[in-house]
Parts: C-alpha cells; sequence; structure tokens
C-alpha cells in the first residue's frame, strides 16, 4: 500500500523481494554448509568446500603397481590398473574418476601429467593414462615389489552416512542422546501443573500480596541463573543428591518456574470473566473450577510453555555442566560436542558436523511442527 | 536402559506426586480442617478459601524460594568466604576482581555484548519484519529467519565454525577471501577485538527470528488509519516507517531489547565453545565457568556481579509490571 505512493512500485517491490531473498540467504547458509559436510566424506571435506560438493574434487593417493612383469627383449614390462591395487582403490570408495597427473616420488606427488612417458633413475619409465592404466619398464627384474605411484585423480562427488554412523555407534553420541531425552521430558513435563495451579492462583485467586507475588515473578525472570549454580550445587551434595539426573530435574524445573508461571498466567487473566463467574454461581470451588474449566481453556498456553522449556532444557550447556557429572554415562549431547568432540576431533569436520546436526535435528523438527503455539507463546509473553 | 526408565519414573512420580499433593491437600482443607458443615459453616468456607490461594502456590513457590531467591543470599555469602568456604575473607575476591586483568577484559567485552547484541538483533528482527511483512512468501522467510532459535548455542557455534574456519577449504569468509585474490587464510577470531564482533554475530543470528516475531505482530497492530493519513500527507516509505510505524511500537521495542538484553548476560556457551575465552574474548558468565572448579568462592563473586549488571532491567520490569497491574 505504501509503494503505491511513491510511484515506483514495482522497482520497490523487487527491491523488497531481492533483500528478503538475500537475507534468507545469509541466514540459512551456515546451516545448510553444516548440514551438507555432514554427508562427505573426510578427504573430501578437508579438500574442498562444502559449497563445491556436487563437484569432483582432486584428491591426491597412492598405490603400487603390480609385480608380475613380462619380459621384453632385456627390460620387464609390468603394465595393469593403478585402481587394482587396494590401498589406491581406498581413497576412493566412490570410484576413481580421471587420473590427472602421477608421479613417484612423496614430495612431488604429481610430477607428470597424465599419459605422458617419465623417465625415472636407473633407466626405468613409467607412463599412467588418464584412466589408470600403467605401464612400467625396468632394466631389472621387480621381483615381488611393484613401482611406488603416487598419483592425482578426480573423485566423483559422493555422499555417504558414514559420519552418521560413527557418531551415533562409535563416539557414545547415543548414549549423549538418550541421556539428552532423559533431563528434557521430566524437566519439560513436571513444571507445567506446578506453574499452572501458581499461575491460576495468581489470575483468579484474592489474597492479600497477590500483586508483591506477581512482581516478584517478573523479577525473578531476569535473575541469572549463575547465581544458583554454586550455592545449589553445594546444597544438593549436602542433602546427599550430589550430581546426577535428579538434582538437574530439579533445576530445570526451578529455574522454568517464573516463565512458566509468567506465561500462563498472563493467558489466564485474559480469559472470561464471565465463564469463571458463572461456575462459582453454579457452585464449583477453586479446585474444581481450575481443573474442568480453566486447565483445559489454558492448552495453548501450556504448549507455548511446554515448546519453551523443550528447547531451552535440550539445547542446555550450563546447567548440564554443573549439575550432572561428567563421566560418559551422563553427558548430554551439548557437553559432549563442546568438551569431548570440540577438544579431541577438533579437525575431524565430518564428525562435528553430524553430530551438531543430530543434536540440532529433534529441535528443529519440534519448532517447525510447532511453530504457531511457539509464536504465540512468545508473543503473550513480550507484547501487552 | 535404566538411565531411561529413572526417566519415565521420575515422570510418574513427578506428575502423581503433584496431582496427589493438590488434591488430597484441597480434600484435607475441605473435608478435615475446615469442614463445609456444622455450626461454623460460613467461617469455614471463608477460611478454606483463604488458605487455597497458598496451597495452589506453596510448590512453585518452595522451587522459585530454594532455587532462585535462595541462591542471591547464598551466592553473595559464598562470595565472602575463601576456596574451601571455611574461611571467611570479606571483600578480598572483589578486590582481586577489580585489580583489574582478566576481569576487566570479560567486563569490557560483556559491556560489547550488552551494547551490540541487542541493539543488532533488534534492528536486523525490525528491519525484517517490515520487509517480509507484505511478501506473498514472507511467512516462509519469517520461518527461515526465525529457525536458529531452535538451534542450542553449542550447535550454532559449530555451524559458524564452518564459515570462520582458518582453512579456505571450509571456511566461507577464507573462501572468499581466496576468491577475492588473499590467499593467506585469517582465523579471524583471533583478529584483536573484532573477534569479539564475529562471536556476537552468533547470538545476533540467533536473536533475531525473536526480534523479528514480535516486531511483526507489533506492526500488524498498528491502527491502519494513522498509515492512510501519513500516506495522504506525502511520506515516502522510509518516512512512514521512521517516522510513523518505529514510533508506535516503541514499547515493543524495548521489550524486545530487554529481553535479549537479560540473555546476553547468561549466554556462555557461545565463547565457551568457539575460543574457551581465549584471544581476549572472555565475558563474565565464561569467566565464571572457569574457576567454577577450582575456585567457587571466586565465582559467586563474579556471579554477584553479573546479578549487578542485570538489577536495573530487573527493577525496570517490575516497574512496569506493577503499573500494568493498576
Amino acid at each position: 500500500m505504501m509503494d503505491n505512493v511513491v510511484g515506483g512500485k514495482s522497482s520497490l517491490t523487487w527491491l523488497t523481494h531481492i533483500s528478503v531473498v538475500l537475507l534468507v540467504a545469509v541466514w540459512l547458509i551456515p546451516t545448510i554448509g553444516l548440514l551438507v559436510s555432514s554427508f562427505r566424506e573426510r578427504d573430501q571435506i578437508s579438500e574442498s568446500g562444502w559449497w563445491l560438493a556436487p563437484f569432483p574434487v582432486e584428491l591426491t593417493a597412492r598405490g603400487r603397481t603390480a609385480a608380475e612383469a613380462e619380459r621384453d627383449g632385456d627390460i620387464f614390462v609390468v603394465t595393469g590398473n593403478i585402481y587394482d591395487d587396494a590401498e589406491a582403490a581406498s581413497y576412493f570408495p566412490g570410484g576413481g574418476g580421471d587420473v590427472v597427473a602421477f608421479g613417484t616420488r612423496g614430495v612431488d606427488p604429481t610430477e607428470f601429467d597424465a599419459g605422458t612417458v617419465a623417465e625415472l633413475d636407473d633407466g626405468e619409465t613409467l607412463r599412467v593414462e588418464a584412466d589408470g592404466s600403467y605401464r612400467w619398464t625396468t632394466p631389472e627384474d621387480p621381483g615381488d615389489r611393484g613401482q611406488r605411484i603416487y598419483f592425482a585423480a578426480q573423485s566423483p562427488p559422493e555422499f555417504t552416512l558414514a559420519n552418521y554412523g560413527q557418531v551415533l555407534s562409535a563416539d557414545n553420541m547415543d548414549r549423549a542422546f538418550i541421556n539428552t531425552l532423559t533431563v528434557t521430558v521430566p524437566a519439560t513435563v513436571i513444571p507445567i501443573l506446578i506453574a499452572a495451579f501458581a499461575a491460576y492462583a495468581l489470575a483468579w485467586m484474592d489474597f492479600p500480596g497477590r500483586g508483591l507475588l506477581i512482581a516478584l515473578v517478573v523479577g525473578l525472570l531476569v535473575v541469572p541463573l549463575q547465581l544458583a549454580l554454586v550455592p545449589m550445587l553445594d546444597l544438593h551434595n549436602r542433602i546427599g543428591i550430589g550430581q546426577g539426573f535428579l538434582g538437574i530435574w530439579f533445576a530445570h524445573t526451578a529455574f522454568g518456574m517464573p516463565l512458566a508461571v509468567y506465561l500462563i498466567r498472563n493467558y489466564m487473566a485474559g480469559l472470561p470473566r464471565d465463564i469463571i463467574e458463572c461456575a462459582k454461581v453454579d457452585g464449583a470451588n477453586d479446585f474444581e473450577l481450575f481443573v474442568r474449566i480453566v486447565l483445559p481453556l489454558s492448552l495453548p498456553a501450556l504448549a507455548a510453555f511446554s515448546i519453551f522449556q523443550f528447547l531451552w532444557t535440550w539445547n542446555d550447556l550450563l546447567v548440564a555442566k554443573v549439575f550432572l557429572p561428567s563421566d560418559d554415562a551422563s553427558k548430554v549431547m551439548t557437553v559432549k560436542i563442546a568438551d569431548d568432540l570440540l577438544g579431541s576431533r577438533g579437525g575431524d569436520w565430518g564428525i562435528l558436523a553430524t553430530a551438531a546436526f543430530v543434536s540440532i535435528a529433534v529441535p528443529i523438527g519440534v519448532f517447525f511442527a510447532l511453530q504457531r503455539f511457539f509464536v504465540r507463546g512468545l508473543l503473550a509473553g513480550s507484547v501487552k | 536402559m535404566p538411565v531411561v526408565l529413572q526417566g519415565i519414573m521420575t515422570i510418574l512420580v513427578g506428575v502423581g506426586g503433584c496431582v496427589g499433593y493438590f488434591y488430597a491437600s484441597n480434600m484435607i482443607l475441605d473435608r478435615v480442617i475446615f469442614p463445609a458443615r456444622g455450626a461454623n459453616i460460613g467461617r469455614n468456607i471463608n477460611r478454606a478459601n483463604a488458605v487455597r490461594p497458598w496451597l495452589f502456590m506453596f510448590p512453585a513457590i518452595f522451587v522459585l524460594s530454594l532455587y532462585l531467591v535462595y541462591p542471591v543470599v547464598g551466592s553473595a555469602w559464598r562470595s565472602l568466604y575463601g576456596r574451601d568456604g571455611q574461611d571467611f575473607i570479606g571483600l578480598a575476591y572483589y578486590a582481586q576482581l577489580f585489580d583489574g586483568g582478566d576481569f576487566t577484559t570479560a567486563f569490557l567485552n560483556n559491556l560489547l555484548w550488552v551494547i551490540f547484541v541487542p541493539a543488532a538483533s533488534t534492528f536486523m528482527g525490525l528491519v525484517a519484519a517490515q520487509l517480509t511483512d507484505k511478501l506473498s512468501w514472507g511467512n516462509f522467510a519469517k520461518a527461515m529467519i526465525f529457525m536458529p532459535m531452535a538451534i542450542s548455542f553449542v550447535g550454532a557455534s559449530l555451524i559458524w565454525k564452518f564459515v570462520y574456519a582458518n582453512d579456505a577449504d571450509i571456511g566461507l569468509i577464507n573462501a572468499i577471501r581466496a576468491g577475492l585474490g588473499w590467499t593467506d587464510p585469517v582465523d579471524v577470531l583471533q583478529i584483536p577485538f573484532w573477534n569479539n564482533f564475529f562471536l556476537m554475530v552468533i547470538l545476533v543470528w540467533i536473536q533475531t527470528g525473536f526480534a523479528m516475531v514480535i516486531l511483526s505482530a507489533a506492526l500488524r497492530g498498528i491502527p491502519e488509519e494513522t498509515i492512510e493519513a501519513a500516506i495522504l500527507d506525502g511520506a515516502n516509505p522510509f518516512q512512514l516507517f521512521f517516522r510513523v510505524k518505529v514510533p508506535q511500537i516503541m514499547p515493543t521495542i524495548v521489550v524486545v531489547w530487554t529481553t535479549i538484553t537479560v540473555l546476553v548476560l547468561k549466554v556462555f556457551d557461545i565463547v565457551y565453545t568457539m575460543t574457551g575465552g581465549n584471544f581476549d574474548t572472555e565475558i563474565l558468565p565464561s569467566y565464571m565457568m572457569d574457576y567454577f572448579v577450582t575456585s567457587k568462592g571466586f565465582a559467586s563473586a563474579i556471579a554477584v556481579v553479573i546479578m549487578i549488571t542485570v538489577l536495573p532491567v530487573m527493577l525496570w520490569n517490575i516497574r512496569e509490571a506493577r503499573r500494568e497491574m493498576r
């Protein structure tokens, strides 16, 4: 509507389209990079950027010729295909592409172009064709030892689930996944009921000090949870809970409580007064009123909060680091990634990408499935 | 898998316990302590109704006081005691903090975070909200920009490692540099001072979606008449946006801004994962975690400093909330 006044409607509209495309691209590209990298071979990751993933990569590999020579006059000739060598083939699990160059010394693996004849020391010659076939001539019987060949070849783009296999089986990530789930579900379910009762009291029951309590909840919303770490871990140790799942459930329940009470109270306070008063006139007491009428009507707010709490507890690193022991049996995924994988496998980008993607897949799924409730919850909490 | 069983048990015990508590306490209140019969029926019903709110609120108040109110005192108290929590050392840790060194770095960096991240996220969110508003595919664009909200700070850090990596075959920034002719890769996380901004970008990337969703709802709530009037008066799109729309959603902008400010003071994950606080990127939350194991008293002192930093926002929030209730 604002556009048609200026007269430059179409140009401004196009500008808007282009800006939003750019914005979305900037926001999506990092995540796409992670996703693509998680499906790539380790060698390919280190040879070319993920944005080149659909294109072949030039890999440097090494192998050895066969040793069975045929005698041809006074020289010995060995022929074959380098890809038949197990070591050379192991670089190209998806099958090798065209050989680009070759050499016989590790310091200069691409000394000669493919298809040319290389004159080696001692009167030997070597030729490697683009298709990998080679011809090696030598004045002496090679015995049982073939000639070392280094070569560079195109490796076709390849996508693999190997990283996922390794992350989920070898790196204890499966255990961490279950631990995350174990922390998250009770820490999401339990606060809801507690908060709903309190929210109802704060919204619809009359008692002295109500305003003060609501103000307190608003204040507690911003208390940094760092403050709770030292005293509460001390307390857990003193009363015998120690570090463990029980402690972290309590902690998450409490840390989510201000937001839960605040969100749900705001929603309940907005319910029509008539309904509640009618029910009271009909003789319902507060308990029945809450359970039969207010609770079912507040489902959207409960859903909104549970999504928040789910994302927050699933994604949490700090609380898990403090309230859970740091052994493999109780590590959650975020701790696993931040402390183990980044430390010991700092250079293994495929594994890192895969682990990260495993840990963000569930929240992203939940997020897209329940986005409507999530947005509604955000709005209830922030816009008045 | 005993852990899973333990989790299921906890849900059952927790939910069952809550339901049982609320149900039983109400029963006892209505049937046993203040029964709605006999001579004092009127008085009993009134008394029961006076007690009931506290029954409803007891579990919430209990966990809140234990985990959020007590620690305010507990941390302040603990910060006055030495490493093992026995010997009283007074304000020695605070003196040590303000002696300079790492704390000053962390504090100043945190100041940068508190200024830059909310400002940038709110601005980007506002721009995104306005641009996507009238677009046919606006909802799709919004969902894409909003998506990082679901990603953990650890996950986001890893995602951005693929942008910042010191290798033109992995890091996007170095690939672009290489494409433009600089062949030597740089590690952007080691550039003094500016590395802080590369870390902040990650949080801006996450929080822009939040700002966008809320501001977009606020923009839609602006009365049409004001916009029409401005157009009739010949306002161009930019004037319309900055002079008419933005002032009307100012209260929401402030809410978004303060919400992100408070969040910034809690996030330690990004610095911890990306640099571990090295290269002068320390901020208060990560600085605190450096000492969490070795010196709980010192860590508590840092936590108290964080609390004091948030205090103005907290008081302002409470004042706003009270004003609304009147």
